[in-house]
């Protein structure tokens, strides 16, 4: 029984040591010169505000992080938009037809990315001839595609389930149209909803590799992945500073899962309730 | 008839562009897999690239890869993911959040960050071949990312670390709404610690377990982060997934994008039918 009980805490705790370790380390080598980390010192050093400055002097790591944001926030806000949208009307106004149209939008999800990353790249070439703005090299070019997603109408409409239909009846009673009980009634008592569909929209259009690898071209336009890849892939690479611009490139999502983390899991949890 | 019409404004931004983004670009990807030729000067061949695919060398090899991740990672993460949360579903464990915190924290990272990470730990001159002299469990280093074996178990690690504390989630919420009275019977019944873990917990679980082995196996047959940031898909091919031969014959080769997108819809048919078989196994019982 005791033995049971210590095979228990080493099992957990091995595989919580694992599972730090790489962030400790970056976060140590962050402080310490490259050739330090080459030699594979694991104390902290002194050398985090060089790293700083050398990476400010270096690597437009302002400008990309500038980048990222703008994308994720305006993914974030539209794609919340058109879901949340989307899985109200799929659920109040329930029909045979929108159910057979949203089982429909469901096989979007067996997609690969893969699949589609030549016909889209196609598609954005062919509009950079026609409306260069949202053409290839463009932020409107990474956010178009990844707008609507039938992951978060499936999580809106899961969710709604939930949403009392009284509520509906009373907004009509009291004089408010489709729309002003969706905005008004809906989205604030939705809240929490709407709090775990963000950080799971934030977080993967910050992460996202692929799409604007290939959509966007300029050193000016690259969001942060895509400046840490280039870093990680550098023929001389300085240890130090490129420690110290993934720790960057890493807080805001760690920042938001110790701050929201109850939200971040249900947002994860969501697809399957 | 009026709400009628309402409902379908609710829901049609999101269908326009779902058909827009999803569906038209893999009716294109059909019509551009019968055509075949460098660049924008295609012409059509009919169904020769889906010959072509069964032989070159590079797609098999890149087919294969997959397969191996697919077939020794998966598994290995769901067992691993499944102990630790029944584990920390255990009434008397202390430091639970602790412990689930940790074990949760590498899903934080974007995969871009992390696989940067993991190819320097990994490097011939880095700090696990470093830990491992100095402790001699090795007398020189390992080519975790220069060997074509140890560079397919760098990639392997790679995937677990991020994804085994993601799958746990899933199932120590489901654990919690497993109702406690069915293992007090069985401890009286005289059930061993394993025979509970077997009889009672993996059926109750089934459901889960079969949503979150086809999501790591659809995401698995899509790799292409981790292989791009660790090993480029080296040495030689060695640990070339099917995601990232679309994309270098798109883009790092002369372009062909009719071949590229027939190797796509090998993907596509590969996810249905994978999804199908762990339905049809999971559903016998």
């Amino acid at each position: 029984m005791i033995a049971r009980r210590v095979f228990m805490y080493l099992f957990l705790g091995v595989t919580a040591f694992v599972s730090i370790f790489p962030f400790l380390w970056m976060v140590v080598s962050s402080t310490n010169p490259s050739v330090e980390v080459t030699k594979g010192r694991l104390m902290p050093g002194t050398h985090l505000f060089v790293n700083l400055s050398n990476l400010v002097e270096q690597i437009d790591l302002v400008r990309a992080l500038a980048n990222s944001l703008v994308i994720a926030l305006i993914t974030t806000g539209l794609a919340l938009l058109i879901g949340s949208l989307a899985g109200y009307g799929f659920e109040i106004y329930r029909s045979r037809a929108k159910d057979a149209v949203f089982n429909i939008l469901l096989l979007s999800m067996m997609i690969p990315f893969a699949a589609l990353m030549v016909p889209l790249y196609r598609m954005f070439a062919w509009l950079s001839g026609k409306m260069p703005v949202i053409g290839i090299d463009t932020k409107a070019a990474v956010i178009l595609p990844t707008m609507a997603t039938a992951f978060l109408i499936f999580f809106f409409r899961q969710n709604t389930k939930m949403f009392e239909r009284e509520m509906i009846e009373a907004g009509r009673i009291d004089g408010l149209g489709e729309l002003g009980i969706f905005l008004r009634i809906y989205v604030p008592t939705m809240r929490t909803t709407y709090a775990a569909a963000a950080i799971i929209t934030f977080m993967s259009s910050w992460n996202n590799y692929m799409w604007p690898l290939i959509v966007l071209q300029s050193d000016a336009k690259k969001t942060i992945p895509l400046l840490i890849s280039n870093l990680g892939s550098s023929y001389s690479p300085d240890y130090g500073m490129i420690m110290t611009a993934i720790v960057i490139a890493t807080l805001p999502t760690a920042l938001v899962f110790f701050l929201m983390q109850k939200h971040f899991v249900a947002g994860m949890l969501g697809s399957v309730k | 008839m009026r709400t009628r019409v309402t409902g379908w404004c609710f829901v049609i931004a999101a269908v326009v562009l779902i058909c827009l983004f999803y569906f038209y670009p893999m009716i294109q990807a059909f019509n551009l897999s019968l055509k075949s030729g460098v660049g924008t000067n295609l012409q059509y061949v009919g169904f020769e690239n889906y010959k072509r695919l069964f032989t070159d060398s590079n797609f098999i090899t890149a087919v294969t890869n997959t397969f191996i991740y697919l077939i020794v990672q998966v598994p290995i993460m769901i067992i691993l993911a499944l102990l630790l949360s029944v584990m920390l579903n255990s009434d008397k464990l202390r430091l639970k959040g602790l412990f689930r915190t940790a074990i949760f924290l590498p899903c934080v990272t974007s995969l871009v960050a992390y696989s940067v990470i993991f190819k320097y730990l990994f490097a011939n001159d880095g700090l696990v071949n470093l830990l491992l002299l100095r402790l001699s469990i090795i007398d020189r280093p390992i080519g975790w990312i220069t060997d074509p074996f140890w560079a397919k178990v760098t990639i392997i690690l790679a995937i677990t670390w991020r994804w085994t504390g993601y799958n746990m989630i899933f199932y120590l919420s489901a654990l919690q709404n497993i109702d406690r009275s069915i293992y007090e019977a069985a401890t009286i019944d005289g059930a061993s610690a394993f025979g509970k873990f077997t009889k009672i917990t993996v059926p109750l679980l089934k459901p889960i377990i079969l949503f979150t082995s086809i999501m790591s196996t659809i995401g698995t047959l899509q790799l292409f982060d981790e292989v791009m940031n660790i090993t480029k898909g080296g040495p030689g091919n060695a640990t070339m997934s099917i995601s990232q031969y679309i994309y270098n014959l798109s883009f790092k080769y002369t372009p062909d994008f009719g071949y590229a997108a027939t190797v796509s819809y090998a993907i596509v048919v590969l996810i249905v039918i994978f999804s199908y078989m762990q339905f049809k196994v999971a559903g016998d019982r």
